[in-house]
């Protein structure tokens, strides 16, 4: 009986193949993402009956320290994934952050120290690239606003795949030079990651090339599925009560509702009614316009933010998202720059955690909820930071203090000091001193 | 008025394989009709039963989005380049 149960749990994977979102069309697990009857995009399928009642906890406790700890619910076929350590990032029980919004209950997952390349991003390309090697793929390729070219850049050169990547020309420096220095082909386009994304989804049709966000998109977007495995496994195997998460195309958001369900659907975790809220940013937040509206398609926008990683205008499953927060009680909320920058200090004040612009997004929604009444001080919520501030130092260039420059002398120093004392705290620090 | 059009793949199989096709319409819903006729079925998949656009596929008239102009009144001229193009994940 033992026997015959890890064999069950050798069997290599649990896909079927692709389904469409929309019409429910079936499709053999090839590199293709649009259904040919109604334009929907295609889901990977899954037959989990075999695995439910049969994985246990223990069983992903032994597995690898990295997001494929999870491989029976992930879309590729091998034993031998490409694992650069990516995933199961630490869960952080806030203090300091949550005293100061009023929450009992807050986690803080931080994707900001992701593997190898410090955003949330690097889950999505390990599913991506493992199975495009599956399908014959020698080249990589991505449309990206700078994390998933930083990710699909490094995991290809771990992985031997050439690699050539599409950003807008109007980046900031540390992702371009964070996606350089792997040695792929960069090709810098004028025009918004809308615009950089249809020039890919092209070049996608004539070139032959694996596009980990549009041919490969069923099996990419199944690997944010690990943030909510992950976070129901770092609570003690249960879900929590609400989480916030940043919206750009609304992919992830959907994802870890999706990984949530699934874990309840093998009975890895007790059901319970999980809130979803998404975050954007207020120049660039076509979903949170339509949740505002009482919509329940969206409308394109042209984005102008500094939080160019999650400035999507035309954002794909935006009305998979919008579905999910309404159908969950929970609200998608947007903030304006300043907040944002306010977002991304308030965090590293606090918590000791450097977010980029999104992970500034998704804290000023958060506060934004809580003062709002719309998060109750006792749910146990969790907040997703998916990205890294040293990324994006433009942002906050200007926004934060200067160093004290000293002489090297006693004197200078009590002097500085001084003066540092006298200059205005945050307000609510003093109090906790 | 003469435009090119750029087929996406999973509609390639209705233009015998070609990825452009030249038509004769003067606006996006004449450009729809001027599809079927050459390409029978191909409306369907680009419509749904009243006729409208798909919420999942996205029409832009050299290089822009048709929401940002007339929609499916958007006039063409001679020389037009229209795309159509699947909505794409996020990056």
């Amino acid at each position: 009986m033992t026997q015959a149960i890890s064999q069950l749990l050798d069997k290599t994977h649990y896909f079927k193949g692709l389904k469409c979102k929309e019409c429910g069309a079936e499709y053999e697990a090839k590199a293709i993402h649009v259904c040919e009857y109604c334009f929907g995009p295609l889901e990977v399928n899954y037959d989990f009956s075999s695995l439910r009642g049969r994985i246990t906890r223990q069983d992903i406790e032994a597995g690898p320290n990295s997001i494929w700890r999870y491989r029976q619910f992930l879309p590729v076929e091998t034993n031998d994934p490409i694992d650069m350590g990516t995933g199961m990032t630490p869960l952080l029980k806030s203090h300091r952050l949550a005293r100061q919004l009023g929450l009992k209950n807050l986690y803080i997952k931080n994707d900001a120290v992701n593997m190898p390349t410090l955003s949330f991003k690097d889950r999505v390309v390990s599913v991506a690239l493992t199975r495009a090697r599956e399908l014959g793929f020698t080249t990589v390729s991505c449309a990206s606003t700078g994390n998933l070219a930083n990710s699909t850049a490094a995991i290809a050169a771990r992985a031997g795949l050439d690699c050539c990547v599409f950003i807008p020309s109007d980046l900031e420096a540390g992702k371009v030079l964070g996606t350089l220095i792997y040695g792929p082909t960069v090709m810098s386009v004028h025009g918004n990651y809308d615009q950089v994304n249809r020039l890919c989804s092209e070049v996608a049709n004539t070139h032959g090339w694996g596009f980990v966000n549009i041919n490969l998109r069923p099996y990419y977007s199944e690997g944010s599925k690990t943030l909510g495995y992950e976070v129901a496994e770092q609570l003690g195997w249960e879900l929590p009560d609400h989480i916030v998460a940043p919206l750009a195309s609304g992919s992830l958001f959907t994802k870890i509702y999706k990984g949530f369900r699934e874990f309840v659907e093998v009975g890895l975790v007790a059901d319970k009614d999980v809130r979803f809220s998404g975050a954007q940013a207020e120049g660039c937040s076509p979903i949170a316009q339509a949740y505002r509206e009482n919509r329940d398609f969206v409308t394109p926008v042209k984005p102008s933010t500094i939080a160019k990683s999650i400035a999507i205008g035309n954002p794909a499953d935006g009305a998979y998202a919008l579905d999910i927060a309404r159908k969950t009680n929970g609200n998608i909320e947007s903030v304006t720059d300043a907040e944002i920058v306010a977002g991304m200090k308030l965090l590293a004040e606090t918590e000791g955690i450097f977010t980029e612009t999104a992970g500034g997004t998704t804290i000023a929604v958060l506060k934004k909820l809580v003062e709002a009444g719309k998060i109750n001080p006792d749910e146990k919520t969790v907040v997703y930071i998916t990205g890294n501030g040293l990324k994006t130092v433009e942002a906050v260039q200007g926004a934060i203090a200067e160093p004290f420059t000293i002489e090297p002398k006693l004197e200078s120093f009590e002097r500085a000091l001084e003066r540092a004392q006298t200059l205005d705290r945050l307000e609510w620090q003093p109090s906790l001193v | 008025m003469s435009v090119k059009v750029l087929i996406p793949t999973p509609l390639q199989k209705l233009t015998n394989d070609q990825a452009t096709v030249e038509c004769q319409a003067s606006t996006i819903a004449d450009l729809l009709e001027s599809l079927e006729a050459n390409s029978p079925g191909i409306k369907a998949r680009l419509c749904d039963d009243q006729g409208e656009l798909r919420r999942f596929v996205n029409f832009y008239v050299n290089n822009e989005d048709i929401r940002f102009l007339e929609g499916k009144s958007t006039a063409l001229q001679d020389g037009d380049e229209v795309s159509i193009i699947p909505a794409i994940a996020g990056g």
